[in-house]
């Protein structure tokens, strides 16, 4: 399987840009020479001006495998520099470059055989779906089971490819903080203990989990995780956002 | 060939001289965890260094607010390419917790609570450089930034600032800690963008 490497800037071009959510949108790369990424790894994204002005973010990437074509999923923040150009101006054609991939700890292997607990907020679920694809992939006969946290039903990326993901090994659980379709068995709140309770492997399992999302959402889903007696070190985290 | 992002820079910051290469401006306190926050009682919190020999030398939080301790006003910045700057923290240097330590390793080793590790040269450590630091801002440290108290390092990328430091071990050698071995550079000098491996 692929091992990070970070090379230099790689040159890429827009493929595809598609509307997924009022505020995010699925980019398709295409970069000739990307060496292929593990599930659940990021990149650094550069945009030059035709003046040389440059910014830099880094973006998880929601493809994983071999292949020089690159899926990102994009949410634009408030007050952004770079996430509104991805989100609203960027068409297929566009050119930009990338970097890595990286990091070598928020990552899934196929060679690992223990239960695989995915818990997200929000665009949070990018790097996510690449694990949850990469497991579906593998046939792994171990279950995987991911808990999304969304604003509401028009705010998840991945919706209608996540549902088609549900079979006996794999198990989908939505938690609406702002507003809950009518056949929601939950009320509109935050994830709380009751709900990971309820949904997620228990410690006994010892499934190895992954949370991403918010600062504050990682905080709180990574305390519960540790109060209901999961291993802090079987938990692994990737946080954006500040507090 | 240069690559252009058509239309992109409309949006653009303002640049500042004390910003590093590739980095941007917050005002922001984001966070990286590669887990879940240690809760650390500053009553059960203390800070051992060992070195080469075995030998050991601990101080407790009574400790450690006994030695003097410096007001910091810093610029940090994060590998993830946020930078902030003028930040004020309170801390004690660790020129004082290596005053009479004995040691020939250039190297070490922090260790913090959840077992998180990182290498740092011990010349970038000593010499008004580096600091145990407590607060953040005039409050407490928060969990999330490292508290009861994280290794400051300013000068380096953020993550060599240990959160929940406990502790250092000398080395002979620059070994990796733990964002080392996951794709982190090894130094981490963010004037000379050493970001990744």
């Amino acid at each position: 399987m692929v091992e990070p490497i970070v090379a230099g800037w790689l040159p890429g071009t827009v493929a595809s840009a598609t509307r997924m959510t009022p505020h995010g949108r699925i980019l398709e790369l295409q970069v000739p020479s990307w060496p292929g990424n593990l599930p659940g790894q990021h990149l650094d994204l550069r945009l030059t001006a035709e003046d040389g002005y440059q910014a830099v973010r880094s973006y998880s990437v929601a493809s994983f495998g071999a292949g020089t074509s690159i899926e990102l999923a994009v949410e634009e923040v408030a007050d952004g520099e770079v996430s509104p150009y991805l989100v609203d101006d960027v068409q297929p054609g566009d050119q930009l470059e990338v970097r890595g991939p990286i990091g070598n700890y928020f990552v899934w292997r196929d060679s690992q055989t223990d239960p695989v607990q995915l818990i997200a907020g929000g665009s949070g679920s990018v790097p996510l779906v690449s694990i949850a694809r990469a497991h579906q992939r593998s046939k792994s006969t171990t279950g995987c089971r991911f808990i999304y946290s969304v604003r509401t039903p028009a705010d998840a990326l991945y919706a209608d490819e996540l549902m088609g993901l549900v079979s006996s090994t794999f198990t989908l659980d939505w938690v609406y903080t702002r507003q809950a379709p009518p056949e929601s068995p939950r009320k509109p709140g935050r994830i709380d203990r009751s709900i990971i309770e309820t949904t997620a492997f228990t410690p006994a399992e010892k499934p190895m989990v992954y949370v991403c999302g918010p600062t504050s959402f990682v905080e709180a889903v990574a305390g519960i995780l540790v109060d209901l007696g999961h291993d802090p070190m079987r938990i692994k985290t990737e946080r954006f956002g500040g507090v | 060939m240069g690559v252009f992002s058509r239309g992109f820079g409309d949006r653009r910051r303002e640049s500042d001289p004390k910003l590093p290469p590739g980095q941007y401006l917050t005002e922001d306190f984001p966070v990286l965890s590669a887990g879940p926050t240690p809760r650390v009682d500053t009553a059960d919190w203390s800070f051992t260094i060992v070195t080469e020999d075995g030998t050991k030398k601990s101080w407790s939080w009574a400790d450690m607010m006994a030695l003097p301790i410096d007001e910091i006003g810093t610029d940090i910045h994060c590998v993830t390419r946020w930078s902030k700057l003028g930040t004020h923290w309170r801390g004690v240097s660790l020129d004082h917790f290596f005053t009479d330590i004995s040691t020939s390793d250039q190297y070490t080793m922090a260790h913090s609570y959840g077992g998180y590790t990182t290498n740092v040269p011990l010349e970038d450590l000593l010499g008004g450089k580096s600091w145990i630091a407590f607060e953040f801002e005039g409050a407490p440290l928060d969990p999330e930034h490292g508290g009861p108290a994280r290794l400051l390092v300013p000068h380096l990328y953020f993550w060599k600032s240990a959160k929940w430091v406990n502790g250092i071990t000398m080395h002979a050698n620059d070994d990796p800690g733990f964002w080392e071995q996951n794709g982190y550079n090894l130094y981490g000098d963010p004037w000379k963008e050493q970001r990744y491996w």
